[in-house]
């Protein structure tokens, strides 16, 4: 990695100033280009959301906890499942992993001073905070009633819910995850540290670079989506409302050719971030470095093809089905890829039982069940009975909830102490990890067998059979909700007082492992160098023997 | 590799990029990724006139007749034109010719207002007699039907959707182009900084790109 001989001696030293005290005061971080205050800005921000996100669906399941719709009328139960989903997809999940964790790692692994357009980059921040202004406004003024995939012709013109700055809201988030996503490509193409070819390149690189193609690529479609959704709503146009001569299939295929794409903009970073906690807590290479980087840009290209599957009960052709199936089960290839390779990972590794492990396994455990359970959904013939059920709810939950989130999770705690300087208490992580595992199995698992036997996806009222497992969700979901609020309660007591981090406290020799902790301003003294690759552990750790 | 001295000292180096060539090469990267993202943007605009008259094959066939020819036309050749002129512009700054790059930027600049000005005139004819998009639509040669047949709204829709989403990459385009050349005057730019100039050139012949598209596609197609 580095010019000089072994990581420790020439670890950098940044004595007392690092990037959090540089320089003081709020103006100082909100007019930051620093890329690690940036994605420290990022981070709480989509935690913030996360938490109105989760107020909202901890709403929705407390309605559910009985058959009858006794807690809200039915409109406002519209509303609240569909500010859950629009707050979660646009303001918590896109950003989730790339704007904060993205932002702060990546450079650093690729031993960048910072991303390649720094102002840019802020720029993007406050582009998001702006559409989250958007999205805001929506909650308070009454809500959105259509669901966050906004189906036409009832957004274009039935609906009464203020659709107009939901939209604008979803318009404003996607220019700043088009901007992040450029200035991550330019970054990865054009700012490597000397020696980091492509095939040295951590794989959270990879991911974040895939991602970010995907970014670039796909948003701008549901710009346009979005734009001519507002048009129609304020002009009638006519192009989606059936009443003036429009399509609403043609809607769906324009959401979804973003929104299918967008799901792999969610859950690719996490992929890269399972990558990395993986080898360096097992202190083991990575099995198959090119196979996993490949797949991340195979799922990238793959997921541009697939959109058809959400569309399989919209009345298209049953020969566009029929392919949208078969390349559906294509892109399911390379992500099996991937999780073989992690397994083999661990295979004869030095183990590290610590919370990051702990959620990187929950992490596998997870998205194997969410990603098979896609296959059911996938065929044609299953889906005619699964469409629109309790089983499409609790796939996408396993995937995009708990892969991204776990993964998210993970990150958090992998980098914790680059971020902040300080370490979290082991012992609170894993007792949090039990309640949070369990409590999240038990709100989602349930869903399958309801919706295998019917029970069908937004009604606030429902038939009396599906009762136990609606109450089964609902009290995992409380028992989730309890285990992220521990999680938050210990991260902050570490930063209030906990124990000052060591250099390098997991070994690990990427590139971002060889800055100070927390880093220096500027990252690095002078240019790293990449001698070797970034899971070339030089021998196996003996304090984990 | 720490030793480019004359490039490291170059006044217009940003201090996270470590060579002159190197910021060069990532903001010009950078532009490219821009212009790539608004082709799928004006992309999905081409979708939707695809699937419109893939629906309406008769409309579309009845409704461009009542678009101006001679009217998209010279707006064709002026953006043609305004696009030499930026090519020149983006040539004077490479070479160090500050009055060239102030002429042909306001000339540019000139030629992207004649462009809206005619727009200005086609569009008041248009709301003038009445064919206009949606609800709106009152013109009597050609009924409007509210069923599903002929609709020669919907043609007028997707016609102010594109012509009018085009005309605002116009009005930015103008806006980044005055600031091109306050700049220009200022004599920011030189044979060692024109990376800004030739970005806004890049744009700018986007923008010309897809009018052409746009020009053939609405009026002369029957």
């Amino acid at each position: 990695m580095s010019t000089a001989a072994p990581t420790q001696e020439h670890a950098e030293h940044g004595g007392d100033t690092n990037y959090l005290n540089a320089t003081k005061g709020v103006m100082a971080w909100l007019t930051t280009v620093d890329h690690k205050r940036i994605g420290v800005m990022y981070l709480v921000a989509i935690l913030s959301f996360f938490l109105i996100g989760g107020l909202l669906a901890l709403a929705v399941r407390t309605e559910l906890y009985t058959p009858e719709g006794d807690i809200f009328s039915a409109g406002t139960y519209n509303r609240l499942f569909t500010l859950h989903g629009a707050v979660m997809v646009f303001l918590v999940l896109v950003p989730a992993i790339p704007a904060s964790i993205g932002n702060f790692v990546m450079p650093l692994q690729i031993g960048a001073k910072d991303v390649a357009f720094p102002k840019l980059n802020l720029a993007s921040y406050y582009i998001y905070l702006f559409g989250a202004v958007f999205m805001t406004y929506t909650l308070v003024a009454g809500g959105v009633d259509t669901g966050w995939t906004f189906y036409t012709p009832y957004s274009s013109g039935h609906s009464d819910g203020s659709v107009i700055s939901a939209i604008s809201g979803a318009f404003i988030l996607g220019f700043s995850s088009i901007l992040t996503g450029l200035n991550f490509l330019v970054t990865i193409h054009k700012m490597r540290a000397p020696g980091m070819t492509w095939r040295k390149m951590p794989l959270f690189v990879w991911a974040i670079y895939a991602t970010s193609l995907i970014q670039v690529l796909a948003t701008p479609v549901i710009a346009i989506t979005l734009f001519l959704l507002i048009i129609e709503r304020a002009v009638g146009i006519g192009i989606f409302d059936p009443a003036l001569g429009g399509d609403p299939v043609l809607f769906q295929h324009f959401f979804w050719f973003y929104s299918h794409p967008v799901v792999y903009v969610m859950v690719l970073p996490a992929f890269g971030v399972i990558s990395e906690t993986i080898t360096v807590h097992s202190r083991k290479h990575i099995f198959g470095y090119m196979a996993i980087a490949g797949s991340s840009v195979a799922i990238a290209g793959i997921g541009f093809l697939v959109w058809g599957h959400h569309l399989f009960m919209s009345g298209q052709s049953e020969l566009s089905g029929a392919i949208f199936s078969f390349i559906t089960f294509g892109v399911a290839i390379p992500t099996a890829i991937k999780v073989c390779s992690w397994i083999a990972t661990l295979w004869k590794g030095s183990i590290r039982y610590n919370t990051t492990m702990f959620y990187t396994l929950g992490f596998i455990w997870i998205f194997v069940i969410g990603g098979l359970t896609g296959l059911f959904l996938s065929t044609l013939a299953t889906d005619v009975h699964l469409h629109d059920t309790y089983f499409v709810v609790a796939h996408f939950h396993y995937v995009m909830m708990g892969g991204v989130l776990f993964a998210l999770i993970c990150a958090i705690h992998h980098w914790w102490h680059k971020i902040t300087g300080v370490m979290f208490d082991e012992m609170m992580g894993k007792v949090t990890f039990v309640v949070v595992f369990i409590g999240y199995n038990l709100t989602f698992f349930p869903q399958f067998v309801a919706g295998s036997q019917g029970m069908p996806r937004r009604y606030h009222q429902y038939l009396e059979e599906f009762a136990i497992y609606m109450q089964l969700s609902t009290i995992g979901s409380y028992l989730f909700a309890l285990g992220l609020f521990m999680m938050l309660g210990y991260l902050i007591r570490s930063i209030v007082k906990g124990q000052k981090a060591p250099q390098n406290p997991w070994g690990g020799v990427s590139l971002e492992f060889e800055t100070a902790t927390p880093p220096d301003e500027h990252n690095f003294h002078e240019q790293p160098v990449c001698r070797k690759g970034p899971y070339d552990f030089d021998e196996i750790d003996p304090s984990m023997a | 590799m720490s030793s480019q001295s004359a490039e490291e000292h170059s006044p217009y180096l940003a201090h996270h990029f470590h060579t002159k060539d190197q910021q060069d090469a990532a903001i010009k990267f950078g532009m490219w990724l821009f212009l790539v993202q608004e082709l799928l943007f004006f992309g999905g605009l081409f979708m939707a006139y695809i699937a419109m008259r893939y629906l309406y094959p008769d409309t579309f066939h009845d409704a461009y007749l009542y678009l101006s020819i001679p009217m998209g036309a010279t707006n064709t050749v002026v953006l043609l034109f305004s696009s030499l002129t930026m090519a020149l512009a983006v040539r004077s700054a490479q070479v160090n010719d500050t009055t060239g790059l102030v002429r042909y930027t306001a000339i540019t600049i000139a030629c992207a207002c004649i462009f809206l000005v005619v727009k200005y005139f086609e569009y008041s004819h248009k709301i003038h007699v009445g064919l206009l998009p949606g609800d709106f639509y009152f013109f009597k040669e050609l009924t409007p039907v509210e069923a599903v047949h002929d609709a020669p709204q919907l043609f007028f829709s997707i016609y102010f959707v594109m012509t009018g989403t085009h005309g605002l990459h116009v009005l930015i385009g103008i806006g980044v182009l005055l600031w091109i050349l306050i700049r220009a005057k200022r004599g920011d730019f030189n044979s060692d900084n024109y990376a800004p100039v030739e970005n806004v050139g890049l744009y700018w012949h986007l923008v010309d790109l897809i009018w052409i598209f746009l020009f053939p596609l609405l009026y002369l197609v029957k």
